[in-house]
Parts: structure tokens; sequence; C-alpha cells
């Protein structure tokens, strides 16, 4: 089963969890059955519109979905999706 | 794929004394250093963007290392919240501008040390010129608008960009802005909507971690300065020192990048401000923003009255270990589902530790229909200043 990462800023909504495993065929799938466990999640990372927001980048193992097939790029198993914010601290 | 642009060439002027040859001795004989080696670390001149938790790491290092020409750009003071982590200031700094701090400590470790202090807000209006003298820009800095500053200002003037960023237990370093690599805007276009990505003074970090971070970043700028090695271009270092694991995601340069791109957009600095919705610092909220707001002063002569107020503490149960106002505790991100513990016939004052979080909450009561509910305006920090300096801030 592909696990999701989640960074340390949005563990607040993914009840404390590091990672959690979610049954996916694509990388849309997985999404969007992680912001149905954890519906907080849904406004960090989603638009209104829907859109996955422009400063979060989802990864398939170390590859950026954006240069995959995005939403559409297929899972294998064992497959890791990382979700990585920007984050601006530094002082 | 091996990225590693080249920079300084060997100048003449570079030559090294003898008392400079002992110095970096332990330099001299690793063949990847040399003389030649150190001899362009002397040529080299790197610009460091703040003197604070990334900083502080990266000038000390990059100053002991014998990089010939160091500029800071820094308007800040010391003070002491700084000092769990900024271990370029100690105890007897609080209170002294960062750059005099930082000056004392760099020339005691280099005495050989060129250092330009700047003592600036680095801006659109003075980023380019400032950039144009140094040949490599280390970012320190801790904010959405000057990062993007400092990533554009170097694609403008072509100077690499070492970038580190941290976040609690997090942090992220690559090199960004070369020739052939790809820049910050390529990772990520546009920043958070202000107020949804905390900041460091929100969300904490550990003291170590710029540490970590910051020698990363010292150690991509020496290898950029002697060509050796393979550098953090294309690739997206990511440092979790939870569970004390490095990974690393690949960075590609976007062709519709609007800053490095085939056909860039951004072909001048911006108001970076106003880029990233204005707030890109957190500050803490003057008036409570729209929402009904009490101040502290008001709030203890209510108390001192005895009035029937409840006071509704919206901050973590670690915050609250700190100090208290003796208040009922609901972090903001529990509201939505435990609102049926509040009475809304009563009057209620809500604060969290500067009055940004407890904004949101009044407007979330507001608008469930409680119409007795007002912001304790500057949080509990403004009580611990103003009303009972006993408390501890934090």
């Amino acid at each position: 089963m592909p696990q999701i990462q989640i960074p340390s800023p949005l563990r607040q909504y993914s009840g404390k969890q590091a990672s959690i495993d979610i049954p996916a065929k694509t990388v849309g799938e997985a999404l969007t059955g992680l912001v149905s466990q954890h519906p907080d999640l849904k406004r960090h990372l989603y638009t209104e519109e829907g859109k996955l927001r422009a400063f979060v980048n989802v990864y398939v193992n170390d590859e950026d979905m954006r240069y995959l097939q995005k939403e559409a790029t297929v899972l294998k198993d064992g497959d890791t999706i990382s979700i990585v914010p920007s984050i601006a601290g530094g002082c | 794929m091996q990225f590693m642009p080249t920079l300084t060439e060997a100048k003449p002027e570079a030559a090294l004394s003898n008392d400079e040859i002992l110095r970096y001795s332990r330099h001299l004989i690793m063949p990847e250093v040399g003389m030649e080696g150190q001899q362009k670390l002397k040529a080299a001149k790197v610009l460091c963007i703040g003197a604070g938790g990334l900083g502080s790491p990266l000038a000390l290092y990059l100053t002991a290392a014998g990089v010939g020409m160091l500029g800071i750009v820094d308007f800040d003071v010391v003070d002491y919240t700084n000092l769990q982590r900024q271990i370029i200031h100690t105890t007897a700094d609080v209170g002294r501008k960062k750059l005099d701090s930082a000056a004392d400590k760099l020339k005691a470790i280099n005495p050989f040390l060129n250092l330009r202090t700047f003592d600036t807000k680095l801006t659109s209006a003075n980023a380019l010129e400032l950039f144009r003298e140094f040949d490599i820009v280390a970012d320190g800095t801790d904010n959405f608008p000057t990062r993007y500053l400092v990533n554009d200002a170097c694609v403008l003037t072509g100077k690499p960009n070492i970038y580190g960023s941290i976040f609690r237990f997090e942090g992220q370093a690559s090199v960004f802005a070369t020739e052939e690599g790809p820049c910050y805007r390529c990772l990520y276009p546009e920043p958070p909507p202000p107020g949804l990505v905390p900041s460091c003074a929100e969300g904490g970090v550990l003291g170590i971690l710029p540490g970590l971070v910051g020698v990363i970043q010292a150690t991509e700028t020496i290898k950029l300065i002697l060509g050796q090695g393979d550098s953090l271009v294309g690739r997206l270092l990511l440092v979790d020192a939870l569970s004390m694991k490095f990974r690393e995601l690949k960075l590609r340069k976007n062709p519709d990048c609007p800053a490095c791109g085939t056909h860039p957009t951004i072909t001048k600095l911006i108001d970076y401000e106003e880029f990233c919705g204005i707030r890109g610092v957190e500050a803490p909220v003057a008036a409570g923003g729209d929402v009904p707001a009490i101040s502290v002063e008001e709030l203890k002569k209510k108390l001192d009255a005895k009035a029937d107020i409840f006071i509704l503490d919206v901050r973590e149960p670690h915050e609250y270990q700190i100090c208290n106002l003796n208040g009922y505790l609901i972090p903001l991100g529990d509201l939505p589902k435990r609102v049926s513990e509040l009475d809304s016939s009563r009057e209620i004052i809500a604060h969290c530790k500067m009055g940004g979080r407890s904004a949101k909450a009044v407007a979330f009561l507001k608008q469930a229909g409680f119409a007795k509910v007002s912001n304790l305006t500057g949080g509990i920090t403004a009580w611990a200043e103003r009303v009972d300096p006993k408390m501890p801030k934090y």
C-alpha cells in the first residue's frame, strides 16, 4: 500500500501522524483518500477551486509529480508519496 | 548528473601569507583544497542575508574557513529568545545590533576576514546593487517575501542562492539560481497565503536545527567556491532531526518558470510584501483584526471588579503550562468540534500568545452565533508586559 508522508507543519491536521498508508492506484486517489480521512487537511492542500496549492509539492519517491503524470501518476506497492510544503524559517 | 558551477579563479592578490598558511594548514594538506583552493576561498565574496539562526553557523564557518570577503545584511537587535539557537550571539550581546555582535566574534575568529556589514533591511530597492558586489548569496532569512526577493535578485544578477529553511524539527537545503539549475520559483512558484504556514516565532524551532541546516549551507558555499564535489544544484535535501533522516528530492529547472524560465516575466524586482499577501511576516495582530477587541488593561479592570467573564485560552496545552490567565483551554484547532462546551450567554474574552489565533477564534465564534465575544489585543504577552510583570514571556 502506498504511504503518504506528512510534513510537520501539517501534522496537526492529520491526527499528529507522520505517515499514513492509503490504498490507492494513483496519486490523485491517494490524495483524495487522505483528505477524506482527514478533512482538516483539505483547506491546506487545495484551493477553494479544488486545485492543489502552489506552495505544496507532491513527490512520488524522489520525483516531483509535476514531471510524472501529475495526479494520474500510477502508484506501485511500496511507493512513498511526500507532501513538501514551502517553509520560510531561518532566524 | 553532476552540477558544479565554476566561480572564482584564484587571483594573484589572494596569495597567502605564512600566518595564513599555518592557519589553513588542515585545508592545505588536502588535495581537494590545497593552495589553489585556499586562494579561491580568499578571493571569494559571500553575502549572508541575516545574522540569525542560519546566519550564525554560516558566518562562523565561512569566516573560519578563510572566505576572504563576507558581507552580512541584518537590521535586527539581539534578544533573549534568539540565544537558544543563534550561537554567534551571547547573553552579554542582548540589546546590541546583531551586526555589531557578529562582527566581534568573526574578527576574533579570523582577523584576515574582510567583513562588510549592511545595517539595513534587504529590499527591492537595494538588493541588486548589493548582490552585484558578491559571488554567492547565502539565504538565512526567515520570511517568504525576503525568500522570493533573494531568489529573484540572485536570478537577475546571476549569483548562486545557497538556500536553507527550517521549521520545528525539519529543514530544507538546496542551491538555486545557478545558470544550469532550477531556482526557488521552479520549486515553489507562489508563496502560501499569509497565516497558513506558521513562522518559527509561532511554531517554534529546535535550537540545533539552524545549526544543522546552516552548516549544510556553509558546506555548499565552500564547495561552490572550490569547484569540488557534487553540489545540491537540482536536489532538495530534506532534514528531519526527530527521525534523524536525510532525504533528497529531484529538482528540475522549470522551462515555464517566471524568473529563470525560457520566457521570464520577472525582469525586475517586484513588491514582495504584496506578492506574499502583505503579511508575509507574522506580526502581532495590533487591533485583533476586524473582530471586537479588548485591551489587557480593560480586562484587568473587569477582573478586579469581579465581572462575570469567561476567559477562553485558544493556545496549545504546552503553552498553557508556561503561563496562563486561568482561562478555559480549547486549542484553536479543536474549537469547531468543542464549541458546545462554551456558554453563549456569558461574556467570552478569547486570548492566545499575541492575539492572532484568538482573533480567528473570535471570528469563528461570531459566525457560530456568539454575541458577547471579544479578542484580547496583544494576547498574554501584552498582559505580561503591561499588567503582570512577574508573568514569564515566551
